[in-house]
């Protein structure tokens, strides 16, 4: 399990555009770097990331490499009940972790 | 003659400091006098020459030896944050943002993990390291008695795994080092630095004085060069600061990661072209405590995050 | 004696050519991206649409300190309703081995047609971002970035 950051407002007024950051710790390996051994160290990026809020989707970025390391992600969502938003981060290998915040909506 | 010195070296190049206004001056720095480099003759040959080239060496020698440019004087320090980017600086400033937390999340864990044949975490004896180690990396390095010698925070957690939790100790830029060390230099962050400068102390400091204010490597360049006499100016598109370390361990950009001040200062090494000491030589925890002495009374900010 | 000359012309040029191959495979340099690289790949994501500039402001600092990691914001003017709001915003760039850089999918529930996130930038270039509004419609900024890259480098740790 990738450390990950997720601030959240802990409670909102109903139709508050509330501002969400997140960061989570990844080495997003290009795949372009040479290592020691003179060879290409082999690409290793999140290259997906959701965003839902009560299970309805509400952020979806693809990533890439020209990501930087430990990607930071902050964005948008219209506050509109109080619930649970699941921050998914995947892999190019599949592989996903998911993080979830709750929020009060007044 | 001075700039044209400068220029041929191809080292540093003057541009106006951002943090000093435009149009930096020459009046702002009149007071201080810059040793000639040795190595360097602008003039052409003969016996005048010969001349000068003996009283710039004696004037060097003498710069050198004792009589050099002065410490930054205490009322001009600023932290290292005001010579790197305004992203740089909003990165560090939100918890957030700030790739270093991950680190300082992960330390707090191993903070409460339990390690060693004692089978204790280091919870179990320090408690809220909220509480008892506020303060600790603000007076690190420190003088070790049952050692004999200074040691600096990185070493201390490894004496108190090694001596109290019969654990092994951790490699240096480890990851699990770096998140302990991480999570309690954040523990003192807003205090000033007070790193003890007793009597015992002082050969260390001096030492790494020494070590700060001496010539090395291919470039022959000192840190007190760069620094002291000439932060605020620009090294290949970056702002030379006054490495005023008191952001330790940083998120570096250049790394992708966090590490401490002693990966930093090899990393200077290899940039002047010199050996860099092993990681834990007595050399570097001297300059260490140099540094931090020279930073006293200063505002931790741990952990930074720098270019 | 024409027929000769042009087989050595033949000879010569693909002699050059393959010595351009040998050097191109002995570089350990990856192939940057190139604008006719960016451009395909616009082109692949948004179709044969037109785009305009305006209503997208993509901002990164125009010196950038070191290329690891360089702070991208990219905001919309819209409402965001139902009926009118930013579907997608990609972001691509010219100098770095791969043109694409991010891609992200918006809706009304967004609220605000903005992000935020961290690049890498190889080199010295010009960045753009592309937003598709919900009325099929496509619009554009681009911003031109120094890219200088931190003094001292150190030895390879691993």
């Amino acid at each position: 399990m990738a450390r990950a950051l997720i601030h959240v407002p802990a409670s909102a007024k109903k139709g508050d555009v509330i501002e969400i950051k997140t960061l989570i710790s990844h080495v997003m390996e290009t795949g372009y770097r040479i290592g020691v051994t003179g060879q290409p160290i082999p690409r290793d990026i999140i290259d997906d990331f959701v965003c839902t809020y009560n299970g309805e989707e509400v952020f979806h970025a693809t990533l890439y490499p020209a990501i930087a390391a430990n990607p930071y992600i902050s964005f948008f969502t219209v506050a509109t009940e109080s619930g649970t938003l699941a921050f998914s981060w995947t892999d190019q290998h599949g592989a996903t972790q998911v993080q979830t915040a709750a929020i009060t909506v007044e | 003659m001075r700039s044209a010195v400068l220029r041929v070296a191809g080292l540093l190049m003057r541009s106006p400091s951002p943090q000093r206004g435009e149009g930096w001056g020459e009046g702002d720095r009149a007071s201080r006098q810059e040793p000639p480099h040795p190595a360097l003759s602008p003039l052409g040959r003969g016996s005048s020459e010969r001349l000068v080239i003996a009283m710039v060496f004696i004037s060097a020698f003498f710069c050198s030896v004792g009589t050099r440019a002065a410490d930054i004087p205490l009322d001009q320090r600023r932290s290292d944050s005001d010579f790197v980017s305004a992203d740089t600086r909003a990165m560090q400033s939100d918890d957030t943002a700030n790739p270093a937390m991950l680190a300082v999340l992960d330390g707090e864990t191993l903070w409460n993990t339990k390690a060693g044949a004692t089978n204790k975490s280091c919870a179990d004896c320090h408690g809220d390291a909220a509480k008892s180690m506020k303060g600790i990396a603000a007076r690190y390095p420190a003088f070790a008695a049952e050692l004999g010698r200074p040691i600096d925070l990185e070493q201390q957690i490894n004496l108190s795994r090694v001596t109290d939790q019969k654990a092994e100790a951790l490699p240096f830029e480890s990851k699990e080092l770096l998140a302990l060390t991480a999570y309690i230099a954040r523990q003192s962050r807003g205090m000033p630095v007070a790193v003890k400068d007793d009597a015992q102390a002082k050969p260390f400091i001096d030492a790494g004085r020494a070590l700060f204010e001496q010539r090395q490597g291919q470039l022959d360049l000192s840190c007190a060069q760069c620094h002291d006499d000439n932060w605020g100016k620009k090294l290949a598109g970056n702002l030379v600061p006054q490495a005023m370390a008191t952001g330790y361990p940083i998120y570096r950009l250049e790394w992708q990661e966090v590490g401490s001040l002693q990966r930093r200062l090899r990393n200077c090494m290899s940039g002047m072209r010199a050996e860099p000491y092993d990681f834990g030589a007595p050399e570097l925890v001297n300059l260490e405590y140099f540094l931090m002495w020279r930073a006293r009374g200063m505002t931790m900010e741990s952990p930074a995050v720098r270019p | 004696m024409d027929r000769n000359r042009s087989r050595r012309q033949i000879l010569k040029t693909a002699g050059a050519l393959a010595g351009c191959g040998v050097l191109l495979r002995l570089s350990i340099r990856p192939a940057a991206a190139t604008p006719e690289m960016m451009k395909d790949a616009v082109r692949s994501v948004i179709g044969k649409a037109p785009v305009k500039k305006g209503k997208v402001k993509l901002d990164l600092p125009p010196l950038v300190e070191n290329g690891n990691s360089v702070s991208c914001t990219v905001s919309v003017e819209s409402p965001m309703t139902a009926d009118d709001y930013v579907k997608a915003i990609h972001v691509f760039n010219e100098k770095n081995p791969q043109p694409n850089v991010i891609s992200v999918k918006l809706g009304p529930r967004a609220g605000r047609a903005s992000f935020s996130t961290r690049i890498r930038l190889a080199d010295s270039q010009t960045v753009t971002a592309i937003a598709e509004l919900s009325d099929g419609s496509f619009w554009s900024d681009d911003i031109d970035v120094i890219v200088t890259l931190a003094a001292c480098i150190e030895e390879s740790m691993h």
